[in-house]
């Protein structure tokens, strides 16, 4: 059902936002707002929380995907969502590599067993 | 708390029986409870692994695409402002279907394309298969990340459903049974005190009326010696009987 398709979200640097709308995530909705937020020095942390906040209450966005540096500042919004739908899933910046002991999904599981064992 | 507290009922054999078919249907939907629980934790730990495995790969291939994306970059010139302002729809959308593990429905995307590539146009012609290049590397990018949005779904939802389950099967465990137990114990206990009741009630009663019969008996031994009351009369003693007029 064409209907029920869902978005791919995107918060990241300049680099990341034009490679994944390359890949064709992009879309202006019918209020000529994006699915994506360019993030860049000057932008302010609360710009960020907004626009992260706005993402996770549209009802036609499956998955968000974030920097993990701007995750980083953003990690209380990011913790106080309970939500399975939508999926926050955390990317490397060509700045900043993978770091799974930030993840903040990876993290719940901490409490469980350490993820390094099963390496 | 209410820690010792029984079920308020009437003792009777009944109500024991009930009682006792309460606990076998609250121990079986404990050993249930308890097989979802651990259905639901192996699978909880396969997807587990499984997302630090598809994690790894995704820094791999991101980091991939990012080196294109500069390789690009520095062929065709910035054309990170074109793409942005070109944004128009979406070729790649996701889907949400239902997926069932031990009676808990898990969230699964999928994605699919629809539309053609709306950057045919853009007149990126400068550095095309470098361009061409980027932007598949960026599509194996999006479908990983799919994959492990599907999964960190799934690791969400299967860890509030093992909490809850957890919740019920230690519930069930530690204030349902025992507190059946103890109204079990306390009908038990009742009605083995009513029958020791009813047992003596029935001596002392027994008591009392042989000691009534041996003192009517004494009575009536007394009066018969003093000669105040005659034996009656034996009906089947063949005497002679006054009152018959015609032999």
């Amino acid at each position: 059902m064409a209907g029920r398709g869902k978005l791919i979200a995107v918060i990241g640097d300049e680099d990341t936002v034009t490679g994944f709308l390359l890949g064709g995530i992009g879309e202006l909705n019918k209020n000529r707002h994006p699915n994506f937020l360019v993030v860049e020095k000057d932008t302010t942390i609360n710009e960020i929380e907004d626009t992260f906040r706005q993402l996770l209450n549209r009802d036609d966005i499956g998955i968000v995907l974030i920097n993990q540096y701007i995750a980083e500042m953003v990690r209380h919004a990011l913790d106080a969502h309970q939500r399975s739908i939508p999926a926050v899933l955390e990317i490397p910046s060509k700045d900043h590599p993978y770091d799974a002991a930030k993840d903040s999904i990876l993290r719940r599981a901490k409490g469980m067993f350490t993820a390094e064992d099963l390496r | 708390m209410s820690g010792k507290d029984r079920i308020e009922i009437f003792p009777s054999r009944m109500a024991q029986t009930i009682m006792k078919a309460r606990l076998k249907g609250a121990q079986t939907g404990r050993n249930l409870l308890k097989k979802k629980s651990d259905a639901l934790t192996l699978r909880f730990r396969q997807i587990l692994k499984k997302i630090i495995e598809t994690k790894m790969l995704m820094g791999e291939v991101m980091r991939e695409a990012a080196f294109s994306l500069a390789e690009a970059k520095f062929t065709a010139g910035d054309f990170s402002t074109t793409v942005i302002q070109n944004v128009n729809k979406a070729q790649v959308k996701i889907r949400a279907k239902k997926d069932n593990v031990a009676g808990v429905t898990l969230p699964v995307f999928e994605h699919y394309h629809e539309g053609t590539d709306s950057y045919e146009l853009t007149g990126l012609a400068r550095g095309g298969e470098q361009l061409a290049k980027l932007k598949r590397n960026y599509a194996k990018a999006v479908e990983l990340l799919v994959e492990l949005a599907s999964l960190q779904t799934s690791f969400v939802t299967l860890d509030e459903a093992i909490k809850i389950t957890n919740r019920r099967v230690n519930a069930i465990e530690h204030v349902i049974i025992p507190r059946i137990e103890r109204t079990l114990a306390y009908i038990i206990t009742e009605l083995d005190e009513r029958e020791r009741e009813e047992f003596y009630r029935l001596k002392k009663i027994q008591e009392k009326k042989k000691i009534l019969k041996e003192k009517s008996e004494k009575d009536l031994k007394q009066r018969m010696a003093a000669g105040e009351v005659m034996e009656p009369a034996n009906l089947l003693a063949e005497e002679k009987d006054e009152d018959l007029l015609f032999e």
